[in-house]
């Protein structure tokens, strides 16, 4: 009895960490993806699809410049919407809401850890859509314009994330919701979209990589932060049922 | 009890209007370049103002309703954001009207303000189909008070990345209103933005004078027929008032099966 009552006591210091809650949660969807690989192959196999869409829909064999930057990004925002719709499914049909609920931790950490889930999943799957989009799509070499693309990437998935994580839990809950994450979240991202294109465009340029520019990137990171902030600041009032 | 505001507010909107249209076809002189046609200036950019700046009061309404817990500010962002709807198509029109006549185009990409608009009209195009499918009345006003304060704080943000990401095409009417416009011009635009303001104001109150009222009449009617009498709630994009000053709760529709399990 008192050795059972003992273990079940949260370890000293076990909470002690504001970020502690966040990555367990975090460590759950990671795990959950890698035991059971849902969104982001179901997300690779659509870039690559809409990759060889755009050639026939173009009718181009190489891009470059504004519009490969635009072909990329367009691709990457739609298919991070397949991924924005999964994102609570598992939180909605197996109780995870309620354990989070539950638990003696912010509810915050959800928002926390299912943004970084979202981030992780968006920079795997750019990892091979970029090489794939250069492979199949891109004019000039990729490798001038790498630095920058990543950048431009990280900055354009924070993005993703925090709009992406909070449109999922608006959604999870509606009678609609696979109809109500693209039409909210895709005229939310606008302007992450006009701030990442501009920033890419001149580093696909068919004339060798130009330099970034960087009161784009301002742009995006602006996005960033007061999105990032304000999601942050609303995402308790989603949970309180 | 909105009687007299209502008829104090509708009789200085009708002022308002008819001294704007006055001032626009009597006083205003004629655009040099664009003759007749610039007079819808005195349409199109008062009510394009006015939807932003409402948009981002639905916003600050919903924060209060988060803050507070208070329905009747769920019920203001609501109303605010609905005619700031209808404003903004208005706007969406009498731009491409505008810019048919001045440049040839009904659709111009490199107008920042009108392509702006049309981003932000389709985000909060949204709001309705979002309210309309959450079926619980408290978590339905909960979740667009959270999209509405999302919405709110998009607006000035989408205004600064679509103008840096345009050619200056557009006049500039505001920048230059010291130097650029006359006198006469830019009276004619002052009494037209307060009366194009007086007028989202008027629409605001009578909506909710008419939300409220309905309320209040059905919870008078359950009171005196019994539950019976007062059909039950369709779903409804609209948020449920509290019958004013009958304390009566709402009815909730269809009860509270939705809850989670």
């Amino acid at each position: 009895m008192k050795e059972n009552g003992t273990r079940l006591r949260w370890p000293r210091g076990h909470l002690r960490h504001p970020m502690r809650p966040s990555m367990a949660l975090l460590r759950k969807d990671l795990l959950l993806e890698r035991r059971a690989p849902e969104a982001v192959p179901a997300m690779l196999l659509f870039t690559v699809t809409t990759f060889v869409l755009f050639h026939f829909g173009l009718g181009r064999d190489e891009v470059a410049g504004r519009l490969a930057a635009g072909v990329l990004l367009v691709t990457l925002l739609f298919a991070a919407i397949l991924g924005i719709n999964r994102l609570f499914v598992s939180e909605q049909e197996e109780g995870g809401f309620d354990g989070v609920l539950l638990a003696p931790i912010d509810r915050t950490a959800l928002f926390v850890a299912k943004a970084c889930a979202l981030f992780l999943f968006l920079a795997l799957v750019e990892l091979v859509a970029v090489a794939a989009f250069s492979i199949l799509l891109l004019g000039p070499s990729p490798w001038p314009a790498l630095p920058g693309l990543i950048l431009v990437l990280a900055l354009l998935n924070v993005a993703l994330a925090v709009v992406g994580t909070l449109v999922s839990a608006l959604a999870i809950r509606t009678r609609a919701r696979d109809l109500i994450v693209p039409i909210v979240a895709l005229p939310m991202l606008v302007p992450a979209l006009i701030a990442a294109a501009r920033a890419s465009a001149p580093l696909l340029a068919a004339d060798g990589a130009g330099a970034l520019p960087t009161k784009w990137l301002a742009v995006l990171a602006l996005y960033d932060l007061v999105f990032g902030l304000l999601a942050y600041a609303v995402f308790d009032f989603l949970l309180e049922d | 009890m909105h009687g007299k505001r209502l008829r104090v507010l509708s009789l200085a909107t009708l002022a308002a209007l008819t001294a704007t249209f006055a001032l626009v076809f009597f006083y205003a002189p004629l655009d040099a370049d664009q003759g007749f046609i610039q007079k819808i200036f005195y349409v199109h950019v008062p009510v394009a103002i006015v939807t932003l700046i409402a948009y981002v009061v639905g916003g600050v309404f919903a924060a209060l309703h988060l803050r507070t817990r208070d329905r009747a500010w769920d019920l203001r962002s609501y109303v605010v954001i609905h005619i700031a709807i209808i404003f903004n198509i208005l706007g969406l029109v009498t731009g491409a009207i505008w810019a048919k006549a001045s440049w040839g185009h009904w659709w111009v990409w490199d107008e920042p303000t009108l392509v702006s608009f049309l981003i932000v009209f389709l985000l909060f195009a949204t709001y309705q189909p979002l309210r309309f499918s959450i079926e619980d009345p408290e978590r339905q006003s909960r979740y667009a008070s959270v999209f509405a304060i999302m919405a709110g704080a998009f607006v000035p943000l989408n205004f600064m990345a679509v103008r840096a990401a345009t050619a200056y095409v557009h006049p500039r009417v505001l920048a230059t209103s010291d130097g650029g416009m006359p006198s006469q011009m830019a009276l004619t635009f002052v009494v037209a933005i307060v009366a194009m303001t007086l007028l989202f104001a008027l629409m605001c109150t009578y909506e909710i004078t008419s939300k409220s009222t309905s309320w209040q009449l059905r919870a008078l009617r359950r009171r005196l027929l019994g539950d019976e009498a007062v059909a039950p709630l369709g779903r409804s994009a609209a948020p449920a008032v509290d019958g004013a000053g009958t304390g009566s709760a709402p009815a909730r529709p269809r009860g509270t099966a939705e809850a989670t399990s």
